[in-house]
């Protein structure tokens, strides 16, 4: 083997370090182009503000309590209480998984972003951890400007709901890892249509705006394995002020679920991004 | 020692597709080695294999055979270390579209690991350099083709490389455009930037490049510099011939004799000579009425067409 040349830079001016900018470089350009463009996060924010006021306070109207909660009377959890967690969830799922489909498909596709950024001494490595940082960072501000609404209407009745914020970056890894693995599937911009199929039944049967109760059992342990349905079980037994061991359960879920599905990503960006 | 070469091509080989039915060969087996300061092309048709080999230079695509020794490093194991130390202009723009002028140069340096001062300082520099400073806090969307090349150039030097990799640099762009690309490419040369480009116009290889290899099918047909391959492959002169198709199949087989070499080509008839104004004459001799006569000096054109047996640009 011969050793590296190692005489001076012929050029402009002086050596660079030979290095990568890591996840780092590939979080603080998402950060330069929201500089721009910070008024999307305020209407991700929006979204679930509105399903609050119209499912939570409207209908919450009409059924009071919840059933199966925590019986009636003084401790029973009121409707809006019992929605507002799940609505945080699918907030921090929706604000992570846009990141990594919607904003990456393009950037993959068409603009060919990464293609530019790989001829630097960035690897498929940087570029899909810093993209899931970035998606899960977003994910998590999304969820704290929901949570301060959901405060500001009077929702939270315990301190454990601050429990919210690094459950919603739990969250947010897991999803933004699924969409990393989605957007490696996806051929044209048609696809995204088979996201939505799967993403608006999860939304709204993943116990969402009533709880697991309901269904006949099967049913039940069909709705368990969902994704969603843990990110909800996550936030909504803090919000609602019962932390326990059993909140440990849909955490590693999502932890195993974030972890898989990062490494079959990563395989496939590698084959994509590295023909 | 002889300096060492900075980059060193062995049987360098890229195989696209799965083993066996689809299997497709881009480059077959190459050989060459890029000097310290000296601007290197690779010339051929479209599908020549020149992008293949600069994806495989670049450390973007994986070696499929052979070695590439890069500033002393092996390729298929130094790729972000190699990285480092290149600059990539790739043949299409592809420039940051969420971001601004200098923003684009901001980040790119970032990807570098370079600090944040640092990188301000370079941006503004090289945006000097690209003649951009004007357009620095616009979007990119507002360049036009030859700015958004240039900005794709200045990017590429932030690291400050020791290897400009240029692949089809003035491809698309009008005549002005291209001579001031020409030029800012000329200055780096001059401080010693080492240029590797692929083209498939032979007046930018002639103007650009100090040595160059012709490439077809995957493989390298010829290797010099261009005066060299003009004096090896070709006469001193060209007669260039449009005649009518009545005077073609007339006097087509006379022209022919007048010469030792000659290309029949679609639109024209090429006669090679080193004496072009005594062909002439006696193509006009035969009794030929040529609708345009044109006695040039030869350039690599005819070289790949001598070579290959086809025209560079279809």
């Amino acid at each position: 083997m011969t050793a590296a040349v190692d005489l001076p830079t012929p050029t402009l001016s002086g050596r660079p370090p030979a290095r990568s900018g890591g996840a780092r470089a590939m979080v603080l350009r998402n950060v330069m182009i929201y500089r721009h463009t910070w008024p999307l996060l305020a209407a991700e924010v929006f979204e679930p503000v509105l399903y609050l006021v119209s499912f939570g306070i409207g209908i919450g109207a009409l059924v009071g309590h919840v059933p199966g909660t925590a019986g009636t009377g003084e401790g029973a959890v009121r409707y809006p209480q019992f929605v507002a967690p799940a609505l945080l969830a699918t907030a921090a799922m929706n604000g992570a998984m846009n990141e990594t489909t919607f904003n990456m498909f393009g950037k993959l596709r068409t603009d060919r972003t990464y293609e530019s950024i790989l001829t630097t001494p960035m690897t498929v490595w940087d570029v899909a951890l810093g993209e899931t940082c970035w998606a899960l960072l977003r994910g998590a501000l999304v969820t704290a400007g929901f949570l301060l609404v959901v405060l500001a209407l009077g929702l939270v009745g315990s301190a454990w709901a601050l429990l919210v914020l690094p459950s919603a970056l739990l969250i947010g890894f897991a999803f933004a890892s699924l969409g990393l693995l989605v957007v490696t599937l996806l051929r044209n911009w048609q696809d995204f249509q088979l996201i939505q199929l799967v993403m608006l039944p999860m939304f709204l049967f993943a116990t969402t705006f009533y709880p697991l109760g309901v269904y006949p059992r099967p049913v039940q342990l069909l709705v368990e394995c969902l994704p969603l349905y843990q990110s909800i079980e996550l936030l909504r037994q803090p919000f609602l002020g019962q932390v326990g061991p059993a909140l440990l359960v849909p955490a590693a879920y999502l932890l195993v679920f974030g972890t898989a599905s990062l490494a079959v990503a990563l395989r496939r960006l590698e084959t994509t991004l590295r023909g | 020692m002889p300096p060492q070469p900075l980059v060193t091509a062995r049987r360098l080989r890229k195989v696209y597709g799965k083993p066996g039915a689809r299997e497709f060969t881009a480059v077959d087996g190459i050989d060459f080695e890029v000097r310290r300061g000296e601007a290197f092309g690779l010339l051929g048709a479209n599908g020549a294999g020149k992008s293949s080999t600069m994806r495989m230079i670049a450390c973007v695509s994986p070696v499929s055979g052979g070695d590439l020794t890069i500033l002393g490093r092996d390729a298929a194991t130094d790729g972000p270390a190699i990285r480092a130390r290149l600059g990539v202009v790739p043949q299409d723009d592809t420039v940051d579209t969420e971001l601004t002028v200098r923003e684009n140069l901001l980040i790119y340096g970032r990807y570098f690991g370079l600090s944040k001062v640092e990188v301000r300082r370079r941006a503004a520099e090289l945006l000097e350099f690209a003649r951009l400073t004007e357009k620095a806090d616009e979007s990119v969307g507002a360049l036009s083709g030859g700015m958004r090349r240039r900005l794709t150039i200045a990017r590429a030097l932030v690291n400050s490389p020791d290897i400009v990799l240029l692949d089809e640099p003035t491809t698309g762009l009008d005549p002005q455009a291209r001579h001031l690309l020409w030029e800012r490419l000329f200055q780096l040369k001059r401080e010693g930037v080492t240029l590797l480009l692929t083209t498939h116009y032979m007046d930018e290889a002639e103007q650009l490049c100090d040595r160059l290899v012709v490439m077809d099918s995957g493989r390298i047909v010829a290797e010099g510099a261009p005066a060299e391959l003009i004096s090896r492959y070709t006469t001193r002169e060209v007669v260039e011939l449009r005649l009518t198709d009545g005077d073609r199949a007339t006097y087509g087989d006379e022209l022919r004799s007048l010469v030792a070499r000659f290309e029949d080509l679609a639109d024209r008839l090429l006669l090679y000579t080193d004496d072009g104004e005594d062909v002439l004459s006696r193509a006009h001799a035969t009794g030929a009425r040529p609708i345009t006569a044109l006695v040039r000096r030869s350039t690599l054109e005819d070289v790949f067409l001598t070579l290959t047996g086809r025209s560079l640009v279809d």
